[in-house]
């Protein structure tokens, strides 16, 4: 029998965590002497009301997606990557490569191409600790933290002693050409009269991350690797006896998650600075962990947790510029999203559970 | 290299080392007892924090310390919550804490100092003094083992040496009293302890209040002893560090001091000379910041010595009905 009803468990719980985030979140801002109120209206105007705003949101929202599908997609698969940040980081060497050695007649061809570059780079970075978890049982949870330490080391190496122009400062990458630079919204839905999206990142990556999506729905629902993959995640015993083989799984769950992961690069690298700069993930990756959570491990769920997470980004900026409060509030709204829909998932959960069965029973 | 030279990069190393090792000893406990803990990073973190700040407005370090230790307790009891109580993902939980940490620090930080996420910087009484051992001076001119003592073995805190002292006194917990013997069972068949009538709660518990303790200290040294104050981020990255020596030393506190001097003298080395020749080979500095980490991913894919974690490690105990 089951406990409660569905809707329950995909929204509601969801959505209580996230109110018990946001009351403590509340009580923190009431604790360094700021109005709660005051700061969400300024967020809301600040991420929300100007289309300069949404084209924040929605660029955040482009990599919020990317890296929830990356840890969503090694979810079903019962496995904690916790490595989108360091496959990002390498998915964006793959993107500078793809943009700098590569002459590109044209943006959508270099779009598929820097594509490509991210997935594969950021696939092959997952290659090993998938391959070391399946063949010699090393955690994997380990493992990815380690090559998380590893690609910033790696990715600082490149920039500082190869691919930085000569006589430059900076440790980042040459710009990549003109060829390669992708139409932003502004450049997409102004008009002659009304300029849109202002000086705002937002770009065609969007809809890539739309697309992704979808495909990611599609394979996990409706394709017989995405059965196998859930199968996996369900009881590897059951799935061993099923004739899927483990190895095989966790090695192409975590290649898929890895090319997610990398593929969001293309939207800060390619769609925003244009070239590769040190730390442009900016903690993208661990974010995914959190909207993977709360999108409950859904495609479209995802897509839902990453505008959100999008509008507390964007709506942080604001309020670390008009405001005392710094933008790290984020991190700590993000911290509390994830101990409550992650760790403290059955805080929330049997209280629930009890009142649906108290319900049933008072119904019979 | 002459012998002074060496005795420095040794003394760094110690002083290096010394955060890893608390941190690594806090993890064992946790871990032995069969919680997974990568919230490390993030209670060193608070406690940096807090007990700087501490210091800082009580114009003691002591004081300082004791709330380092109670931020960091107040962590640990989160994980403990989720983890044991509330039966939830460990993983996900220290992850939460880490982020936590980072962002409540520089919030906190920020409200009561409005330097940018740091504290003033500590003075006098305020920080962890270095010690000078006994006859250490007079001793100073005697050939190779004077310098030795004075350089190398003379002049840390007193954080350092109660670490040092943390060792044996981990590993005779461990092995040699009846509560170590419980948290190991714990960790590796909790049911088994359950059915002798201790309580596993309880013992995990335990274990992960040990490790808030012992992950304050780790913090607070950092913010009073290796450094004068707290800045945004300063752990850098040392809780992970921490947990791979512990993957590294098998999960035992002997090995833990041997893996966490190695991982202090590569910091140690990469502080002093940035980039180092061999000949014609430049072994850059960032591959000496990404060795302990490349270390631990070889020895958990067991090339060389298997790294075989407690069995019921990061699985929540469900009493049977």
């Amino acid at each position: 029998m089951e406990k409660m009803p569905h809707w329950a468990d995909i929204v509601l719980i969801p959505l209580i965590s996230l109110l018990l985030a946001a009351f403590l979140s509340a009580l923190v801002i009431l604790a360094i002497g700021e109005s709660p109120f005051e700061a969400f209206k300024l967020m809301v105007q600040g991420a929300l009301m100007r289309s300069a705003g949404w084209g924040y949101t929605l660029y955040y929202a482009t990599n919020f997606m990317f890296t929830g599908l990356a840890v969503a997609i090694a979810f079903h698969a019962r496995m904690f990557n916790i490595g989108g940040e360091g496959q990002a980081m390498l998915g964006g060497l793959g993107v500078a490569y793809a943009c700098l050695y590569i002459p590109w007649p044209h943006w959508s061809l270099a779009l598929i191409g820097a594509s490509l570059g991210a997935a594969m780079f950021g696939a092959l970075w997952a290659f090993i600790p998938a391959y070391l978890q399946a063949k010699r049982g090393s955690h994997i949870v380990i493992t990815t933290i380690m090559f998380n330490f590893i690609a910033a080391a790696l990715l600082n190496y490149l920039l500082v002693n190869v691919l930085k122009p000569k006589g430059s400062m900076d440790p980042a990458s040459a710009k990549f050409p003109e060829a390669t630079h992708l139409p932003t919204f502004r450049d997409m839905f102004s008009t002659a009269e009304t300029i849109l999206f202002r000086g705002s990142p937002a770009n065609v990556t969007f809809f890539v991350a739309i697309a992704a999506c979808v495909a990611v729905w599609f394979l996990i629902w409706r394709t017989r690797l995405g059965y196998e993959i859930r199968a996996f995640g369900f009881s590897e015993s059951a799935a061993k006896y099923a004739g899927i083989s483990p190895v095989k799984i966790t090695v192409v769950a975590m290649l898929i998650s890895g090319a997610l992961a990398g593929m969001m690069s293309v939207n800060t690298t390619m769609g925003e600075s244009e070239r590769l700069i040190l730390n442009s993930t900016e903690g993208a990756g661990f974010i995914g962990i959190a909207v993977a959570l709360m999108g409950r491990s859904h495609p479209f769920g995802v897509f839902l947790a990453a505008i959100l997470f999008g509008f507390l980004y964007q709506g942080g900026a604001e309020l670390a510029l008009w405001t005392n409060i710094p933008r790290e509030l984020i991190v700590v709204i993000q911290a509390l999203v994830i101990l409550f829909t992650g760790a403290l998932d059955n805080m929330v959960r049997v209280p629930l559970e009890r009142l649906f069965m108290a319900m049933r029973k008072g119904d019979a | 290299m002459d012998y002074l030279t060496l005795l420095q990069i040794l003394d760094s190393t110690v002083r290096l080392g010394t955060p890893l090792l608390l941190a690594c000893l806090a993890g064992l406990f946790s871990e032995r007892a069969g919680i997974f803990d990568i919230g490390l990073e993030g209670k060193m973190l608070a406690a940096a924090f807090f007990s700087a700040a501490f210091a800082y407005v009580s114009g003691s370090v002591w004081v300082g310390l004791l709330a380092g230790v109670g931020a960091s307790l107040v962590l640990s009891l989160v994980h403990g919550l989720a983890s044991i109580t509330f039966r939830g993902n460990q993983l996900i939980s220290g992850v939460a804490i880490n982020f936590l940490a980072a962002g409540m620090t520089v919030l906190v930080a920020q409200d009561w100092f409005g330097q940018g996420g740091r504290t003033p910087s500590l003075m006098g009484g305020a920080r962890f003094e270095p010690i000078t051992l006994p006859m250490a001076e007079t001793l100073r001119d005697v050939p190779v083992i004077g310098p030795l003592y004075y350089e190398l073995i003379s002049g840390h805190s007193i954080l350092v040496y109660m670490a040092f002292a943390i060792v044996p006194l981990t590993w005779w917990v461990l092995y040699r009293t009846r509560f170590g013997l419980r948290l190991r069972a714990v960790g590796e068949n909790p049911a088994a302890v359950d059915t002798a009538g201790v309580s596993v709660v309880g013992l995990r518990y335990a274990a992960v209040v040990i490790c808030g303790v012992l992950c304050g200290i780790a913090g607070a040294y950092l913010a009073t002893a290796l450094q004068a104050g707290f800045v945004k981020e300063m752990t850098a990255g040392r809780g992970f560090i921490a947990l791979a020596a512990l993957i590294f030393a098998k999960w035992r506190p002997w090995y833990a001091l041997s893996t966490t001097l190695l991982f202090g003298l590569l910091q140690a080395v990469a502080l002093r000379y940035q980039n180092i020749e061999i000949g014609n080979i430049v072994i850059p500095v960032q591959f000496m910041d990404a060795l302990p980490y490349i270390l631990t991913v070889v020895i958990l894919a067991g090339f060389v010595g298997k790294a075989i974690p407690p069995r019921a490690g990061g699985e929540p105990y469900v009493k049977e009905r």
